[in-house]
């Protein structure tokens, strides 16, 4: 067991101080990084608990997907029944999670269902094989068609809505200046936003919890809200509420859109030149500048809405064609709403409302604190495990000292090889780690004390203490190594890091074990030759 | 230099005698334990039950408890608890699951940062959401299930069925320690809890695992000996490794006990208590004695007139080498 040949020796080494030199990045300051190339740059990412941050989970409102899924296709259906002289548009309506029409008595039932039937597009595109459809189209008697969209297709839309999402709340956040966002997609229907270095991310939610879906309609003056509310409300129209700073004011808004968010191709916060009051301005693509033009030509002297996620921003009146394809939102805004209204019209509407379902914040001074605590508690935990290993065990402990040395070294080289990320829990899995390294040696040490005993030679009880205990660490090492994977798997942030720094030291542990302290006894041993070993 | 020898060489502890002590002892903490469980219960953390976490600092000196507990009370966000973390400005605030699903629980967060206002930084904001604290407790009941499957399965196929099961037992008599500890103390239990719990398992184990190795070596090399003593002598064999072993683990969580900071100390304190008071303690008194009780090594002598090369010869083999 201690003849190593002088290759294996070399290899053992250079692994060594390869591994280890992965961590040297972490201690270069962030220029001197930056001016690296690229595969030098690995480096160890502070977790959020310690560098201070923001930690979000929101998930996509899928019920708002799916409903708006049906009324799409309950709009389809009636502009298919219109097209096609099927019946009234008023016998489509929506059921459940289906839409039915009931054809009118006496009407061509048949015609009516190769004709809806087209409104099912394959799923998957044109190389999809599995013959999906995105709806099922079923005659159910009484001369009521139903159309339901299939499972695959709801699925397939909230997929598309999530990555909609996606690029969109990256777009509002990257608009906040912070120093490296991520956002990632979770499980089907989530997205992870984290901000490190955020201190209060009241801003932060309240702009992801803006769907900021905006949209112009004229007024509906055929009836005052005040008889609207009494319920004489317009079929076509819709009571919707004015801003908070005007005391929630009632408005009847028509239900059609005369130009979308959609449309809007910039917007700036900007002040208004007479009242100095802050305003976004905005600037419409081709289409959207011409149905401007077009509607507010038709509707001089009426008033229009500008609405923003069925919230009346302001209703003022048009007082000439708007033509030029841009204009201006005023409606009491502070500097940091009127701000915040622009990063939203710039970023887009989402297609479905987000919920924030978790959130985890630490400021940057807990962050601090912990970090020294972690410094704190390893440097103690460490020197206290050092000193006891080298009162026990002499000159053989300051062998597994340096092991134990070397082997942290090798987690923070590992850990950078991968960019992963340390938390506090992180740190505690290292002092943890600290403290089971030791293990081996003692395994190997105590073994090697009781082949002495037995009265072997020097080399003969070190031999059979090495090849004896080699096969326990690895038994013992594989049931914690089981426990820190399934950890790494079920849990999530800082959890997650203790199960990373636990697994890697479970690994640099068995690698010093079967490695360098044998490399180290058996140079020891070669050089002074010892009749016993002082153990 | 002298060195420590904190266990004097070849001990002869009958360990296996005390079993009569330590099984009825076992016995009635565990039924202690689970009293515990369920009339204290587990003082769930957000994690799993939902809800809301601050930790806030006075900037003006050490906190005014009733005055902010006064405050907070004012807002009706059902029973909040106000409790001093760490240092006398660091204030723990705890808002319990407000109705209305997950947007209302957004809605407490900004009516306590508007009655506190400025006079506290915030160091600390977590809400968890009824899904997502669902999910959690789920996901960690799951996690403690496979990774118990996982290590039996292991030990299995490196031991006989009876060490496995040996082992199975001797864990599910820490982990239920672990949880009537954490009911008595009623320290949080959260997501990190399970994560102290998992590692637990592993370390204690790892404790389990380098004794049965040594009674696996034993088994082979001494077909004739009774197995009372056999266990006797494996275990005496490797009690200064273990009792070593403890000492510096014990040395590195008390570190963290100490110096780690407020933030895990509940996830250190539930991981020293399992790892170095009972794993260490069932390794030896519970999962060893228990091996007399499962039978193993039971037919021994036959499988000696066996003619194949038996494996003590291998070792002794592979030990010349």
């Amino acid at each position: 067991m201690l003849n190593i040949s002088r290759w294996r020796a070399i290899a053992i080494l250079l692994t060594t101080v390869f591994v280890s030199l992965c961590g040297f990045p972490n201690f270069l300051s962030e220029q001197t990084l930056q001016s690296l190339p690229k595969w030098a740059q690995r480096h160890i990412v502070l977790g959020l608990d310690l560098q201070g941050g923001s930690h979000i989970l929101l998930e996509v409102d899928s019920n708002a997907v799916r409903k708006e899924k049906i009324e799409t296709l309950r709009d389809d259906v009636r502009r298919v029944v219109r097209e096609n002289r099927l019946g009234s548009p008023a016998a489509v309506v929506v059921r459940g999670d289906s839409v039915e029409f009931r054809v009118r008595e006496g009407g061509n039932v048949q015609l009516a269902l190769s004709k809806l039937r087209e409104l099912a597009q394959p799923l998957g595109g044109l190389l999809s094989a599995t013959g999906q459809r995105s709806l099922d189209v079923v005659d159910v008697g009484g001369g009521v068609i139903r159309l339901t969209p299939t499972q695959p297709a709801i699925v397939e839309r909230i997929r598309q809505s999530v990555e909609q999402s996606i690029q969109i709340v990256e777009r509002r956040v990257n608009e906040l200046g912070t120093v490296e966002p991520t956002i990632q997609r979770q499980g089907v229907d989530r997205i992870l936003v984290q901000v490190p270095g955020l201190q209060d991310p009241s801003r932060l939610k309240e702009l992801l919890g803006k769907t900021a879906k905006l949209t112009f309609r004229l007024v509906d003056q055929t009836v005052s809200p005040e008889q609207a509310l009494q319920g004489r409300l317009p079929p076509d129209s819709e009571l919707l509420r004015g801003s908070k700073a005007e005391n929630n004011q009632p408005y009847v808004i028509e239900k059609r859109v005369m130009v979308s968010g959609e449309d809007l191709t910039d917007a700036q916060p900007g002040f208004d030149q007479r009242t100095g009051e802050p305003i976004v301005t905005f600037r419409f693509n081709n289409n959207g500048a011409r149905r401007f033009a077009q509607v507010t030509q038709e509707n001089v002297g009426k008033p229009f809405a500008i609405v923003l996620d069925n919230e009346v921003i302001s209703a003022p009146v048009i007082r000439e064609p708007i033509l030029g394809g841009s204009g201006q939102i005023s409606g009491s805004f502070t500097v940091q709403q009127a701000n915040d209204l622009a990063i939203l019209l710039r970023a887009g509407a989402l297609p479905a409302p987000l919920t924030i379902i978790e959130e985890r914040t630490v400021g940057p001074g807990l962050g601090q604190d912990s970090i020294e605590a972690g410094i704190r508690a390893s440097w103690i935990g460490s020197l206290m495990v050092a000193l006891f290993m080298f009162l026990t065990y002499g000159l053989f402990g300051l062998f597994a000292n340096i092991a134990v040395a070397i082997n942290v070294v090798m987690i923070l080289g590992v850990l950078s090889l991968f960019n992963a990320t340390l938390t506090l829990p992180g740190i505690a899995g290292i002092v943890l780690t600290v403290g089971m390294a030791v293990d081996s040696n003692v395994l190997i040490y105590e073994r090697v004390r009781e082949e002495v005993r037995g009265g072997r030679s020097a080399i003969s009880s070190l031999d059979a203490g090495f090849s004896r205990a080699l096969a326990t660490i690895l038994d013992s090492n594989i049931t914690t190594f089981i426990a820190a994977a399934v950890l790494f798997f079920i849990g999530s942030g800082p959890v997650r890091g203790f199960a990373l720094t636990l697994g890697i030291g479970i690994l640099t542990t068995v690698f010093t074990a079967f490695t360098l302290t044998r490399l180290m006894v058996a140079s020891w041993y070669r050089y002074w030759r010892p009749r016993t070993v002082p153990i | 230099m002298r060195l420590l020898r904190i266990v004097p060489d070849d001990t002869k502890f009958d360990f296996m005698r005390f079993r009569r002590i330590s099984f009825p002892i076992s016995g009635i903490l565990s039924v202690l334990a689970i009293v515990a469980y369920f009339t204290l219960g587990l003082n769930f953390g957000i994690d799993f039950i939902g809800g809301t976490l601050i930790e806030v600092q006075s900037r003006t000196g050490p906190a005014d408890l009733a005055r902010m507990r006064a405050t907070l009370n004012a807002l009706n966000l059902g029973d909040v608890q106000l409790q001093q973390f760490g240092a006398p400005t660091d204030v723990l605030i705890r808002i319990p699951q407000q109705p209305g699903g997950e947007g209302a629980q957004q809605e407490a967060v900004a009516k306590v940062r508007n009655a506190l206002g400025a006079e506290v930084d915030y160091r600390r904001v977590e809400v968890v959401g009824p899904r997502v604290s669902g999910e959690l407790l789920t996901y960690g009941i799951i996690g403690l299930m496979l990774a118990i499957v996982g290590i039996l399965i292991y030990l299995w196929f490196r031991f006989e069925w009876q060490f496995a099961l040996g082992a199975m037992i001797a864990n599910v008599h820490d982990l239920v320690m672990t949880i009537g500890f954490m009911s008595l103390t009623q320290l949080d239990f959260d997501l990190s809890t399970i994560a102290a719990l998992l590692t637990i398992l592993g370390y204690s184990l790892n404790d389990t695992v380098v004794i049965y190795d040594r009674i696996r070596e034993m088994l082979r090399r001494y077909k004739r000996l009774p197995m009372h003593e056999l266990l006797n002598i494996s275990v005496n064999a490797t009690l200064s490794r273990s009792i070593i072993t403890h000492v510096t683990v014990t040395l590195a969580l008390l570190s963290l006990l100490i110096f780690g900071g407020p933030v895990i100390f509940s996830f250190t304190a539930a991981m020293t208590f399992g790892a170095v008071l009972v794993g260490a303690y069932t390794s030896i008194f519970i999962a060893s004695p228990l091996l007399i009780y499962l039978g193993v090594g039971e037919g021994r002598e036959t499988a000696a007139e066996e003619p194949e090369p038996s494996p003590a010869d291998a070792t002794r083999a592979q030990a010349k080498r």
